[in-house]
């Protein structure tokens, strides 16, 4: 039975040793001609500016937690639009179940004032 | 175009639930359009809420139905379990909202995150379905990882809250592993069809599905505190609010263990001789870890984290026996046991001030002469923890033991017997403190308010009733087990 996950083991080592190889290959063979500009983090033209480990506002992370939430509620609703004749009517009451629930959630957090950015 | 076949679906399995759940986001919407003030009232709401999901819950009894394609079922198994859930949520809503407003926390949200966390301990007692109870354990625990940290002013709190989440979502890490590789042993996540698997003999596969039982295994001894799965517990029941941790004592344990019994009965019975071992060494590591180190806590919340162990592991050895006297006295303990640790929680939320705990055992010195009732009730409930009679206690102990005994397990009574008797040592020394020192306060901040009254008064009377006639509840217990 385990027989059967064979061709997963050897996809896993090829891709394993073709990633390894690679980057041992490159930095054995390849040039190297070190320059302030190519040291950057960003070879784009692009200056820096400041370190990136700043502080961010707690506000980021509350309204991207809000977004994934409400994003969820999006990527359930496209296969049931594909889906609606065939899922009929329990499919149209099980999906208001579905919005009432996170719309309990969206009134919570607007009255609460977490969608308020100061 | 045809339309697609929706499988049968019985909504009256899950009426309870809904029920809660309902009441619960109504109280998550009214909590943002009334005052702080009047954020008590919410806590009364929940325990309407409760209520009705009780008495819906009774409608059942005796009448076991399945709905889903058989991933929920409603028997009496459930039902038993349920209600200790029920109950031991509304006594843990009886005696919060003094606290938080104690402690300047009174946020309204702490009902509707101890409803949901209900709501999930319930769908782990239905579920007949792997992936049903991992759920249920989801919505319980995520519930209880907010709730652990609820008092955000204090740096207990939320290291509770932080180091339960982690050790949590390890666990829980655990046993989806364990239900990852029972689904690949056996191709299913039904418990019923697990069990018809696991018995016809696919020997090629045995080792996968041991390998999952033995993941499951961890990841339930986790959530029931069971040694050496037990590090967590000291520290999150110190520094989650007091009410918090009487309610995550009893109903969270007792989830778990109605999900552990409902899968290691029901689909794993071919390995009983493997588990029962299995079990009988985690019983014993249970029993002695907890009742040693609660020799040496000075701090009774810390003490009674680790006696909330200790007590796992009484619960594990009718587990281990495995018969239907073991599984009886499981249940039957079970409820006397949110009965006695949530009046205990009571007593030491009333010996608290507002930034002091008093959590130390010196600070109860004199608590028995200055306020005689409570420290009457106070020793109701240690008496029965220390499983003397003629408490419940000692009742559901007595068949916990005599499970062992029946099926065989001689040394393991024995070694529960010394254990329980070790125990006496650490709950006598509180009532020493309460009754034999000279008292250094005047205890005059304590408040009794009616829901803590009600609160002790139910816990009283859970305790010593079934203790001194236990015939109705075991009866209950004796039809409620899942063979």
């Amino acid at each position: 039975m385990l027989g059967a996950y064979l061709p997963i083991i050897v996809l896993l080592v090829v891709a394993a040793c073709f990633g390894l190889g690679s980057v041992v290959v490159s930095s054995l063979v390849g040039q190297k001609k070190l320059s302030p500009v190519k040291l950057q983090p960003y070879e784009c033209g692009c200056e820096p500016v400041g370190s990136a480990q700043e502080r961010f506002s707690i506000k980021f992370y509350l309204i991207a937690m809000l977004f994934i939430l409400f994003d969820i509620e999006c990527v359930f609703l496209y296969p049931w639009a594909v889906l609606f004749k065939r899922l009929g009517v329990f499919g149209l009451i099980e999906m208001g179940v579905f919005v009432v629930i996170l719309f309990v959630g969206y009134i919570y957090v607007w009255k609460k004032g977490a969608l308020e950015w100061e | 175009m045809e339309t697609i076949a929706i499988p049968a679906i019985n909504m009256s399995v899950i009426a309870p639930e809904m029920i809660l759940s309902v009441v619960a986001m109504a109280l998550l919407l009214i909590n943002v359009f009334v005052k702080n003030e009047q954020k008590g009232y919410l806590g009364y709401l929940s325990i309407a809420g409760i209520l009705v999901t009780l008495y819906s819950l009774t409608i059942g009894w005796g009448a076991p139905q399945d709905g889903f394609s058989g991933s929920v079922v409603q028997d009496n198994f459930a039902i038993f379990f349920k209600g200790i859930f029920l109950v031991s949520a509304a006594m843990s809503i009886l005696i919060t909202d003094q606290y938080l407003q104690r402690e300047g926390c009174n946020q309204g949200e702490v009902y509707p995150l101890m409803l949901f966390a209900t709501v999930g301990m319930m769908l782990m007692a239905s579920g007949t379905d792997l992936m049903t109870i991992f759920l249920g354990l989801e919505v319980l625990s995520v519930s209880l990882y907010v709730l652990a940290g609820f008092n955000r002013g204090s740096i207990r709190s939320n290291e509770a809250g932080l180091k339960y989440f982690l050790l949590g979502a390890f666990s829980t890490g655990f046993l989806l592993y364990g239900m990852a590789l029972t689904y690949g042993a056996t191709g299913t996540t039904k418990v019923v069809k697990i069990a018809a698997a696991a018995q016809s003999g696919m020997v090629s596969s045995n080792l996968m599905l041991v390998a999952g039982m033995l993941l499951m295994a961890t990841g339930f001894a986790f959530k029931v505190a069971a040694a050496p799965f037990h590090m967590w517990t000291p520290d999150v029941y110190e520094g989650a609010p007091t009410p918090i941790t009487a309610f995550m004592s009893v109903g969270p344990k007792a989830a778990g263990f109605a999900a552990f019994l409902r899968v290691l009965l029901v689909a794993l019975p071919v390995f009983k001789a493997e588990w029962s071992s299995l079990l009988w060494v985690l019983a014993v590591l249970t029993m002695t870890v907890g009742n040693i180190t609660a020799l040496y806590q000075q701090n009774i919340k810390r003490m009674l984290a680790y006696s909330s162990i200790a007590h796992a592991g009484y619960i594990l050895v009718g587990f281990t026996a495995g018969n239907a006297v073991g599984t009886s006295g499981i249940l039957f303990y079970m409820l006397s046991y949110a009965f006695m640790n949530i009046g205990a929680f009571a007593v030491i939320i009333l010996v608290g001030k507002k930034g002091e705990e008093n959590n130390n055992l010196a600070d109860y010195a004199g608590f028995g002469y200055k306020h005689p009732a409570l420290g009457v009730a106070m020793c109701v409930f240690l008496f029965s923890l220390a499983g003397i009679p003629p408490a419940a206690g000692f009742v559901g102990k007595f068949y916990l033991f005599s499970g062992a005994i029946q099926a065989g397990y001689i040394w393991l009574a024995i070694i529960g017997v010394l254990n329980s008797a070790a125990s006496v040592y650490y709950y006598l020394r509180v009532m020493i403190y309460m009754y034999f020192k000279e008292p250094t306060e005047d205890f005059n901040w304590v408040r009794l308010s009616p829901a803590f009254i009600i609160c002790l008064i139910i816990a009283i009377a859970g305790v010593m009733i079934p203790g001194v006639v236990p015939g109705t509840i075991l009866e209950l217990a004796q039809k409620a087990i899942l063979m």
